[in-house]
């Protein structure tokens, strides 16, 4: 068995079991599942196409057997043309539809990136509003199996930088079928990226639908010393990195922004005011990736917060290899993130230290 | 053909207040008052017109840069396209979008594309839409010889093929893409046989003769309408004027000799007046009708030249619906 697929199946600290918990237990592929059942079922409008969608695999799971319950009509395969794909649903949003295109990768989505950010992104705004284009569009980040350059990105930064996209990144079962009722509801484009290492996660999801709303994020963790935005899979590694510091006395915060675009500014510069250091652990190059786009923020609206120059967390700017040896050493994790916050927190260590020894 | 004198009347009508208007523009455009890039739809007005004379209002066209002609001859408002030029707040798409950027939903124009071939699939969605809600529309998607070119032509066309979707494509080949001549960019001329790898039926349109676009567009839209799939029409016209802007100053510089030679230009309308003419419409009914035109045209310009410009505090209006 490869060594990755030990890695998505591994169990994780049970972070979304917090007091007063609703629903039951259910992955967050269950989850995304449930989701678009519940989407498909709420309105005639809403379609669900992509490669292999009907396939045994069903998307990882969160698209199985859906076209069996609303015929393939609504739920169909498409062809690798990931462009007229793209345009097709944007077509029929024009035309009233609510479409979901799936596709297994970001990577895949550069073949589209004509139709999303030359037209998708551009129709409310060249048009004035006429033309609404409810459209989401899925992939899921892949990672591991020598995976390699190609089917490994996150991209989203791109779909950041681009102005009429919302970009939405789930971390947890819960977020991720609220937030994709919330993408399917709204009246614009979505792009909803997805992380495969995600997929197993379990967490505490109520049955009924429900919406998350956009640009609302959500403190995983309270602290004082030191605030860690994290993205996507990262929040699992920041909450993780943050129960070891806790053993050595600091006190991390945990941001999950949960939408990238439109982002929470105002949760994030209330905790750097509380904590005075912070940490961005992303998916993404380090390099006009998402986490510079925050650094730019804090240091613009923030600036007299920070105790000390913010840290990024990032992908090292270059394209993912194959090999599980350099794979392990590209991807950054808990370790990264915790020697990011101690090295921050220097002063605060030896002062800890300092009283252990007395 | 057999088209019944009122049919003819109100093609000519169409045509004749696509060339005013163009004229107009042209006219007017050295003013800089327009200050939006135009690509004039003079000499390939006849293709508009006969493809839109065979659609019901709702539905769907889906347009390129060269919009002018598509826009008026499904029905779009004249005021609101020519305040669109002068940038205007009355403007369709409210001063956002500009020549190449028109739209008119109240006839089913959903707005054009400015990226080549861009708007190819979007005519594939609304005729996937048309099927899911039971409809009965076609959609229409108009683009150039150019368009063919992209890789987004060819996934459309297999798209539409695979699910046998109601639109239909009318590839407009004028042979140049700016200045560059179809035989440089394309290994053979015959756009309309490409098609025929995914069995969309298709023929070639002698696009500058009306009567015959109409012909075949109500034969190919009647082929979609009735669920049968697919219809794909190469319409080959003249383009009259240079890629974008008014007149073609650079001609000499880019243009076959044979296109050159005044003798091979073809004009749609002076070829249907001659049809007219033999169905018994007399020269003085064509000026009646084009004195009208003249006077609506007239009123749509004066409308917005004096039309509010946008304000610039709404400049972050309209990002998200």
């Amino acid at each position: 068995m490869p060594w990755t697929k030990l890695q998505i199946e591994r169990e994780e600290p049970a972070f979304d079991d917090p007091d007063g918990h609703v629903g039951r237990k259910i992955s967050y592929g269950e989850a995304l599942h449930e989701a678009l059942d519940q989407a498909l079922e709420r309105d005639p409008s809403v379609y669900a196409m992509g490669q292999g969608v009907d396939d045994p695999g069903g998307m990882f799971g969160s698209t199985l057997d859906l076209h069996k319950k609303y015929g393939g009509q609504r739920v169909f395969d498409a062809p690798l043309s990931e462009e007229s794909t793209v345009g097709m649903a944007i077509g029929s949003a024009m035309a009233g539809m609510r479409p979901v295109s799936i596709h297994n990768r970001p990577d895949f989505l550069m073949m589209a990136a004509d139709q999303i950010i030359n037209h998708a992104a551009k129709w409310s705004y060249m048009f004035a509003g006429q033309v609404p284009i409810p459209l989401v569009i899925r992939a899921c980040i892949g990672r591991g199996w020598g995976s390699a350059a190609q089917h490994s990105q996150s991209l989203y930064s791109l779909f950041v930088h681009v102005p009429g996209l919302k970009v939405v990144v789930p971390s947890t079962a819960y977020d991720a079928k609220g937030l994709l009722i919330t993408s399917i509801a709204d009246n614009n484009p979505v792009i909803f990226i997805e992380q495969r290492w995600l997929y197993n996660h379990q967490g505490y999801v109520p049955e009924e639908i429900y919406s998350v709303p956009f640009g609302e994020s959500v403190v995983k963790r309270e602290g004082k010393d030191v605030t860690i935005l994290a993205v996507s899979h990262m929040v699992i590694e920041s909450l993780r990195a943050a129960e070891q510091l806790a053993e050595k006395g600091i006190d991390v915060e945990v941001i999950d922004p949960r939408t990238l675009a439109p982002f929470d500014e105002q949760t994030l510069l209330r905790s750097v005011e509380k904590t005075g250091h912070l940490v961005v652990a992303d998916l993404d190059w380090k390099t006009a990736g998402f986490a510079a786009e925050v650094l730019a923020r804090v240091a613009e609206k923030g600036f007299s917060y920070l105790k000390k120059p913010p840290v990024r967390v990032a992908l090292p700017d270059i394209p993912t290899p194959s090999s599980y040896v350099l794979e392990n050493a590209f991807y950054p994790g808990v370790d990264d993130i915790v020697q990011a916050v101690e090295e921050l927190c220097q002063g605060k260590l030896s002062e800890t230290l300092g009283e252990e020894f007395e | 053909m057999n088209i019944p004198v009122e049919k003819l009347l109100d093609l000519y009508t169409m045509l004749s207040r696509i060339r005013r208007v163009e004229l107009k523009i042209e006219e007017l455009y050295h003013l800089d008052e327009m200050k939006t890039p135009i690509h004039s739809s003079l000499g390939e007005e006849a293709v508009s017109v006969g493809v839109c004379s065979n659609l019901q209002k709702e539905d769907y066209i889906f347009s390129n840069h060269r919009s002018h002609g598509h826009y008026l001859a499904k029905g779009g408002n004249l005021k609101a396209m020519i305040a669109e030029l002068y940038c205007k707040e009355t403007g369709c798409s409210r001063g956002r979008g500009g020549s190449m950027h028109l739209i008119d939903t109240s006839v089913g124009h959903m707005g054009s594309s400015s990226i080549v071939g861009g708007s190819i699939p979007h005519a594939v969605g609304a005729a996937l839409a048309s099927v899911m809600q039971n409809k009965n529309l076609v959609a229409v998607s108009f683009f150039g010889d150019a368009a063919s070119e992209q890789g987004v032509f060819f996934e459309s066309m297999s798209w539409a093929a695979l699910r046998k979707l109601p639109v239909v494509f009318i590839c407009e080949n004028n042979f140049y893409s700016v200045c560059s001549h179809l035989t440089a960019r394309q290994p053979n001329i015959d756009i309309y046989k490409r098609p025929r790898a995914f069995d969309i039926p298709s023929e070639l349109v002698d696009g500058m003769n009306l009567a015959e676009v109409c012909e075949k567009a109500q034969k190919a839209i009647e082929h979609a309408r009735s669920g049968q799939g697919p219809y794909f029409l190469e319409c080959r016209v003249q383009r009259w004027r240079g890629h974008a802007g008014s007149g073609d100053p650079n001609k000499e510089k880019y243009r076959k000799p044979e296109d050159l030679d005044e003798t091979n230009v073809r004009d749609p309308l002076k070829e249907f007046k001659e049809i007219l003419f033999a169905g018994g419409v007399t020269e003085s009914d064509l000026t009646q009708i084009d004195q009208k035109l003249d006077a609506e045209i007239q009123d749509a310009f004066e409308c917005a030249q004096n039309d509010p410009l946008p304000n610039p505090e709404d400049l972050e209006k309209h990002l998200f619906c």
